[in-house]
């Protein structure tokens, strides 16, 4: 059965799947030589100009599993012989031109930069364009394309340009590692670094918990992943790893969503917290917007905290839909609670690293959270659950939120709360348009999950935050 | 003493939060907040028999049932002793 939604992410996963294989034999540092072998075995290229350029990249991309550049905190970074340079030129005539007589793209111009040659073609003047793409909206033949790039055309954030050499190449301190642009590069030519090494050694080094407990704290939107199995035999498969248990971090989730309220109550303004990528992009585009970030850790801060707190020794591993909770999990706030993060491309990786074939497992359970810290996983879940805390406490307090699905639109929430308009008090933001069921490590993205994450909620003996955190005060 | 309730996945649906709250109602009660060190934790390995409950590090099973009598005879002897 498919397992991913494109070549680019089955590419990424082979290379993952045999370093944690290597990694799991002790023999990792021999391997890196006969890995590119494995991916690409020849005799003929079937991706690349030839099977010297296609070993060459898959040992960058070794070197990505393996955590790629340690100095560099960013969790994304660009391969860059493995970015094919794609055309950046912006907005263009194509050949479709007709030279018509209407010239609806030079009355549309804002800037007048568009000139017609002696044929009546029409020529963009790259001098003075400012890519508004008005002329390629009003062109009755579609004769003019944007031929942006798709890492820049996915990045919301404009973290993206092109080196003096031609690669893509990310400004650190603009990227919030959303993961979008993983996602939407063609050739994988930009990629999450991983630690699925350290995570393999970490289960070693336990010996099924003799040593110490490793603990997988999983996200909510795993509800709508590995669909070719069933979410229990995912749990059998986690456990069959090594680790000691699996925990929702939808439970971490309803204790934030508790305190969060109040919060806002006493505050009367608030963002929300939970999303690394909208925190990041807060700190680092609305430096002014900083004070009203909830204080309130994130849902996986929250539970690993709690967890380590009752077992000092153990190691916690976060699994989930997300790259920038790799960023977030280094910083200050969160490094001594959470261990290591992986997305569930690299959970498939590990389970395939031990031959476990989770579909034929027998169904573990899973059941920690309520309904509210469930549904946090899809855009408008955390506003649904911050409201349902006033209701359980009987408060009097209006939540007003927003929600914002994807960057652009937390981009417009964020301009209106910085210049005081707009009627709302609380700010629900997600980077990934939909929320995190749409994260750059998914396996799958798409409609559908929005209903397996609401399902998955249905399904929780917990019906409210209330009773689903009784115990962990 | 350490009291300790697994709401791990398993004993969670069997009942631990039933448990935890009896074992809490007890200790209020009777006025045993300074001598027992009450916690949640996440998984004892135990859960084919839960509701796991660990005391000084020792896991027994217990059931909402069961829980007002494994305090009287397990918690309460200890402490008395």
């Amino acid at each position: 059965m498919r397992k991913f939604d494109t070549k680019v992410q089955h590419l990424k996963y082979k290379v993952l799947r045999e370093v944690a294989r290597a990694e799991w034999k002790g023999t990792l540092s021999e391997s890196i030589f006969t890995i590119p072998k494995i991916i690409s075995p020849g005799p003929h290229a079937t991706m690349r100009c030839c099977i010297h350029k296609e070993r060459a990249i898959a040992t960058e991309r070794i070197h990505m599993a393996m955590g790629g550049n340690k100095e560099n905190p960013n969790p994304i970074e660009v391969i860059a012989i493995a970015c094919d340079e794609c055309p950046t030129s912006g907005y263009s005539v194509t050949d479709a031109c007709r030279g018509c007589l209407a010239h609806r793209c030079e009355d549309v111009c804002p800037k007048g930069a568009i000139t017609f040659r002696n044929d009546q073609h029409a020529v963009i003047d790259k001098t003075k364009c400012i890519n508004c793409g008005k002329c390629a909206n009003v062109c009755a033949y579609g004769a003019i394309v944007n031929r942006k790039r798709p890492c820049e055309n996915a990045c919301k954030v404009k973290a993206i340009s092109m080196a003096p050499t031609g690669e893509a190449q990310i400004d650190d301190s603009k990227c919030v590692s959303c993961g979008a642009c993983v996602y939407q590069c063609p050739f994988g030519a930009i990629t999450d670094k991983s630690q699925i090494v350290d995570v393999v050694k970490m289960l070693k080094d336990s010996d099924n918990g003799k040593n110490f407990d490793v603990y997988a704290l999983v996200a909510p939107s795993i509800s709508s992943q590995f669909t070719y199995a069933k979410l229990g035999q995912v749990i059998s498969g986690i456990k069959a790893l090594g680790f000691h248990t699996v925990v929702e971090a939808a439970l971490g989730a309803d204790m934030v969503a508790w305190d969060e309220s109040d919060e806002l109550a006493e505050k009367g303004f608030l963002t929300s917290s939970c999303c690394p990528g909208f925190v990041s992009y807060i700190e680092k585009s609305f430096p002014q917007m900083k004070e009203h970030v909830s204080h309130n850790p994130s849902p996986m801060v929250a539970l690993a905290k709690y967890i380590k707190k009752g077992d000092p020794n153990c190691k916690i591993v976060f699994v989930g839909p997300c790259t920038a909770k790799k960023a977030e999990a280094k910083k200050d706030h969160a490094k001594d609670y959470v261990d290591a993060v992986l997305t569930f491309e690299e959970l498939q990786a590990l389970f395939d690293s031990k031959d476990l074939e989770i579909s034929t497992m027998e169904e573990d359970i899973l059941d920690n959270a309520s309904y509210y810290g469930r549904i946090f996983a899809r855009v408008g879940g955390l506003s649904d659950a911050v409201a349902q805390a006033f209701k359980e406490k009987e408060s009097d307090f209006v939540a007003k939120p927003i929600v914002c699905s994807g960057l652009d639109e937390c981009k417009i929430a964020l301009l209106k709360a910085s210049k005081g308009i707009g009627d709302f008090n609380f700010i629900e933001g997600m980077a990934c348009p939909g929320g995190c069921i749409n994260g750059a490590g998914c396996l799958a993205h798409g409609e559908k999950n929005k209903a397996e994450v609401d399902k998955y909620g249905r399904e929780a003996l917990e019906k409210t935050i209330s009773s689903a955190i009784s115990l962990l005060k | 003493m350490n009291l300790s309730v697994c709401i791990g996945s398993s004993c969670h649906l069997k009942g631990s939060k039933q448990v935890a709250r009896t074992f809490q109602t007890l200790i209020e009660e009777k006025g045993l907040t300074d001598k027992v060190e009450f916690c949640a934790s996440f998984c004892m390995g135990n859960c084919q028999n839960g509701v796991s409950v660990s005391l000084d590090g020792t896991v027994h099973s217990v059931s909402p049932e069961t829980a007002e009598a494994f305090f009287q005879n397990e918690v309460l002897t200890r402490i008395e002793k």
